[in-house]
């Protein structure tokens, strides 16, 4: 079966390791911070100004002057820190930030990504993502292996405007986890429960390599 | 020094047709609501706004957007605003989208008296177009230039005659490098103090990059995406 929105922040949160600072992009990226592993310690940057950003506020404590990226109000764990706009991109563009997590529209199997604009649609503009993109040292992609209707947005060629080239190194989506390699396109790691290879080979457009048995996913 | 003047009509009464302005904030968060009122009350057009959002269509720069104040608005991030995705399609506003790393740099290179520099934000994109790449450790970089304005408009919690500022929270986000980048800042704080009262150990803004300072009335601080979580 496939993995739905939490399934696929579930997966994602296994790559996480001890120490890293994690730069989380919105909609299933965010979902993340809920299954962070109970044996590591981790701290979430968010670019507005944030090192250690916590949970949502309780009710009655929200804070105009508190938000996140994507505006939503949030608080701080003990031990955060607050700054400007050019701080918090020095730390991204000088790869302090170890993962960045993100959604997309296309991703392209030499690891191009388009997430900001569909032409005459769609221009909310690229906020962070093209900072983000160009400097992080992993980056993982949250996303559906399709789109609403039911096209690959795993492609040879990105058709929309791109956010960045040759970027992204791992891609989570509902049916699979793939590898972005450096020639020779995507390379399947493990499928979600139930999915067949032949399923995900029918709805991945780009070069795709299948080699021997590909482990399902183990998620609680 | 003494900096302060009355109110956000004494701080913009010079602000004129056609002149760029930087002004502080991401999303709704420590935008200068006070001189975002005045420039609407005053009704100065053709400006160049440089600002990370553009408000949301009632608040913020969308309140200008409406009143097409707004020639050109030069941002990273411009959803939840119908009026403006309505003007840019149409052609009657200039957007030009930058990344956001970009934007931050060029508003403190301004500030800092570097006139550009190479980023790789943006390299293979549309944003690369018409840009100089040169390769630094084998990785292609674009030139970016640094910002021109004619005023920076900021917001801070607290403030004092010297214009000294101190910012809560995440209202910092762009306002610092703003204030360093304006021919002229202005800044509005919540709280106008004694020169003392601040402690220099804790000021983010150093008065030196600010010409006007004034105690804001009245703010409605909304919050754009209310999000909470339930006691258990």
């Amino acid at each position: 079966m496939a993995l739905d929105k939490n399934g696929i922040a579930k997966r994602i949160a296994q790559e996480l390791q001890d120490g890293w600072y994690v730069n989380l992009g919105i909609g299933i990226p965010t979902l993340v911070a809920n299954y962070i592993p109970n044996d590591i310690e981790v701290e979430f940057q968010s670019e507005n100004g944030i090192l250690g950003m916590g949970a949502f506020p309780y009710e009655g404590e929200e804070d105009a002057d508190l938000i996140n990226a994507g505006k939503q109000t949030v608080t701080l764990v003990p031990g955060a820190a607050l700054f400007d706009s050019a701080t918090s991109f020095a730390m991204i563009r000088g790869r302090h930030v170890q993962l960045t997590v993100l959604g997309a529209m296309e991703v392209a199997d030499n690891g191009d990504i388009a997430n900001w604009k569909i032409p005459g649609r769609m221009v909310k503009g690229m906020g962070g993502a093209m900072d983000l993109v160009a400097s992080a040292e992993n980056i993982i992609v949250a996303m559906q292996h399709t789109n609403k209707k039911g096209e690959s947005k795993l492609l040879k060629k990105c058709t929309l405007p791109l956010t960045g080239v040759g970027c992204v190194k791992k891609i989570v989506t509902d049916l699979a986890v793939l590898e972005v390699t450096p020639n020779d396109g995507f390379k399947l790691l493990e499928r979600a429960p139930g999915v067949s290879v032949e399923e995900i080979v029918s709805k991945t457009e780009g070069r795709l390599i299948v080699d021997g048995d590909v482990p399902e996913m183990k998620i609680d | 020094m003494n900096k302060i003047v009355a109110n956000a009509e004494e701080a913009t009464k010079d602000i004129k047709d056609g002149m760029t302005l930087m002004l502080g904030g991401f999303g709704l968060c420590g935008i200068p609501e006070n001189c975002i009122s005045q420039l609407v009350k005053m009704g100065v057009k053709d400006l160049t706004c440089i600002s990370n959002n553009a408000g949301v269509d009632d608040f913020g720069l969308g309140l200008l957007l409406q009143k097409k104040q707004i020639k050109k608005m030069i941002s990273s991030y411009v959803g939840e605003n119908d009026e403006f995705e309505r003007q840019m399609l149409s052609g009657e506003l200039d957007v030009e989208l930058i990344p956001q790393g970009t934007l931050a740099e060029r508003c403190r290179a301004a500030g800092a008296g570097i006139p550009a520099f190479f980023t790789p934000a943006g390299y293979g994109t549309e944003v690369a177009e018409g840009k100089e790449v040169r390769e630094f450790n084998g990785k292609p970089h674009i030139l970016e230039h640094a910002f021109e304005a004619d005023f920076a408009i900021v917001k801070a919690w607290k403030g004092d005659r010297n214009g000294n500022l101190i910012y809560k929270g995440t209202a910092r986000n762009f306002n610092p490098m703003m204030a360093m980048a304006g021919k002229i800042t202005i800044a509005e704080v919540e709280e106008l103090v004694e020169p003392g009262e601040l402690d220099p150990n804790f000021i983010h803004t150093p008065g030196i990059f600010v010409q006007r300072i004034f105690q804001g009335v009245n703010y409605e601080k909304r919050i754009e995406q209310r999000t909470v979580r339930q006691k258990e």
